[in-house]
């Protein structure tokens, strides 16, 4: 019952974000703040990780082809469909789960305990149309990430291929660029923009409607991260059945 | 003025407030006072909208809250002012960009005219330099007074105190409740606080509502609360050692 209750509240939380807007010479100023927390400052951690975990992928593919008539192009192919497929638009969705939405969750929360929220709804500003709409639209920037996440797990896999030792880069690309679909990019873009808006809707919902104190706040972002995983993942299985079967 | 009939507000199985009515006049500080979980904070939180009362009306100036549209409701909320216990200043502005944050949502002034504006009010509220500073850098009182300027700056018609003295010393405690009772006379404006300290009761109540158990049990002014026979409220009046003491000399004096 609770669930049916939670998932109802985070529907009409939705359709109040896009209710009374906030005065746009205020919002311009939250969507670029936004956009420097959310986005810019998870830009250093998405290129990281998805620097080496290109070059692991294309090491752990390089090692389990070991039959010499599969060509060893087949390594920077493999690389390519992992990682524009399923790392950068899903893993690293998953990261921004924790990093973003932890933020997203912690900071609304901390927020609603301090009564700053009831502040603003004492003003008349509806709260979540101040709150939400700015993180909503700030993630609509979050296919930039992972076009960069793409890049760089790809240059990732490049580096490790060629100083590890596994092929050499004429043969890395030409398998980034075999049997190469475009449609695979507009699927993982199209991931990406819905995963943005869990990313930005589920936190937000687990910070403002959070009860209790700095204890709560700790366990609401906690379960802001793992719900928004679990969505993540069903989403992630429902579109993929959907766009690509 | 406000009038407050029969308010009605449970949370589940338990009912915060039953019946209150009550009237509040223009330029008057009016304190409700009751102890923890008397139905206080409900009591003002219905008042702003915060919560929605289960029956009852209140009206401000003769609108009543319930029957308003959301246009009309947004526009008396712009008419009301609140300071919050905790001061609920936004952690991410500086006290200048807190105090200013009301005119640039409701307002079309130009940026030289909210900074005016703020300029005078966090001078009346004595913090004429405190424009750059984050909330967390300025003390408990000080973050009080930024909540009142604040609350001040649109010119409201009526402000909202909740214990606005609470975790202050007895000096500042003080300077808080005159800055109020001043604004409110300066103002010409409807002021509610919340509270459970005497020292306000006696300083700045001109009419006192007591809470008990979600009842209004006592309503006068501070000259009335220590000639009340009302058990409940001399209950509540000499729980603290200090006034047990002073009426312990007063009966004895009297005798």
């Amino acid at each position: 019952m609770t669930y049916l209750e939670n998932i109802g509240t985070y529907f009409l939380m939705i359709v109040e974000m896009f209710r009374k807007p906030t005065k746009w010479s205020v919002m311009k100023t939250l969507i670029f703040k936004d956009i420097d927390d959310l986005i810019i400052g998870s830009l250093g951690i998405v290129a990281f990780i998805s620097f080496f975990v290109g070059g692991v992928v294309t090491i752990q593919t390089a090692l389990n082809i070991t039959n010499p008539l599969i060509p060893q192009y087949l390594v920077g192919f493999a690389t390519r469909q992992s990682v524009i497929l399923e790392f950068a638009p899903t893993f690293i969705s998953i990261i921004m789960a924790g990093k973003v939405g932890s933020f997203i969750t912690s900071s609304i929360g901390t927020m609603r305990v301090t009564e700053q929220i009831d502040a603003l709804e004492v003003m008349g500003i509806n709260a979540i149309n101040y709150l939400v709409f700015p993180k909503f639209i700030a993630l609509m920037l979050y296919p930039f990430v992972i076009s960069i996440a793409m890049f760089l797990g790809i240059l990732g896999g490049l580096a490790a291929c060629v100083y590890g030792g596994f092929t050499t880069m004429d043969d890395y690309i030409i398998g980034i660029q075999t049997d190469f679909i475009p449609f695979h990019i507009v699927y993982a873009f199209i991931k990406t923009v819905v995963f943005a808006f869990i990313l930005a809707t589920i936190p937000s919902f687990y910070g403002y409607y959070m009860k209790g104190g700095a204890l709560e706040v700790g366990k609401a972002s906690t379960t802001s991260f793992v719900w928004s995983s679990v969505v993540i993942i069903l989403l992630n299985y429902i579109l993929t059945q959907m766009l690509l079967s | 003025m406000i009038i407050v009939e029969n308010l009605e507000k449970s949370f589940g199985d338990v009912k915060v407030l039953k019946g209150i009515s009550a009237s509040f006049e223009k330029g008057k500080t009016n304190l409700i006072i009751g102890q923890s979980g008397s139905g206080k904070t409900v009591f003002l939180k219905c008042m702003l909208g915060l919560f929605k009362p289960d029956s009852g009306t209140i009206s401000y100036d003769g609108k009543i809250y319930s029957e308003l549209s959301d246009g009309e409701r947004r526009d008396l909320r712009a008419d009301m002012g609140m300071v919050f216990q905790g001061s609920a200043l936004f952690d991410s502005m500086t006290i200048a960009e807190n105090v200013m944050f009301p005119l640039r949502m409701f307002t079309k002034q130009s940026k030289s005219e909210m900074e005016d504006r703020v300029n005078v009010v966090l001078k009346r509220v004595n913090l004429p330099e405190a424009h750059n500073k984050m909330p967390s850098e300025a003390s408990g009182g000080m973050q009080k007074r930024v909540a009142i300027a604040r609350a001040i700056v649109n010119n409201p018609k009526y402000l909202f105190c909740d214990e606005p003295n609470s975790g202050l010393d007895p000096n500042t405690a003080i300077l808080i409740d005159n800055l109020i009772q001043e604004i409110t006379k300066e103002y010409d404006i409807i002021t509610m606080i919340n509270s459970h300290d005497m020292n306000s009761v006696m300083e700045i109540g001109e009419k006192i509502i007591f809470l008990k158990h979600g009842i209004k049990e006592w309503e006068g002014t501070s000259d009335d609360v220590f000639r009340t026979d009302n058990e409940a409220l001399t209950d509540f009046v000499y729980s603290s050692n200090l006034f047990k003491k002073v009426r312990a000399a007063q009966l004895k004096e009297n005798r």
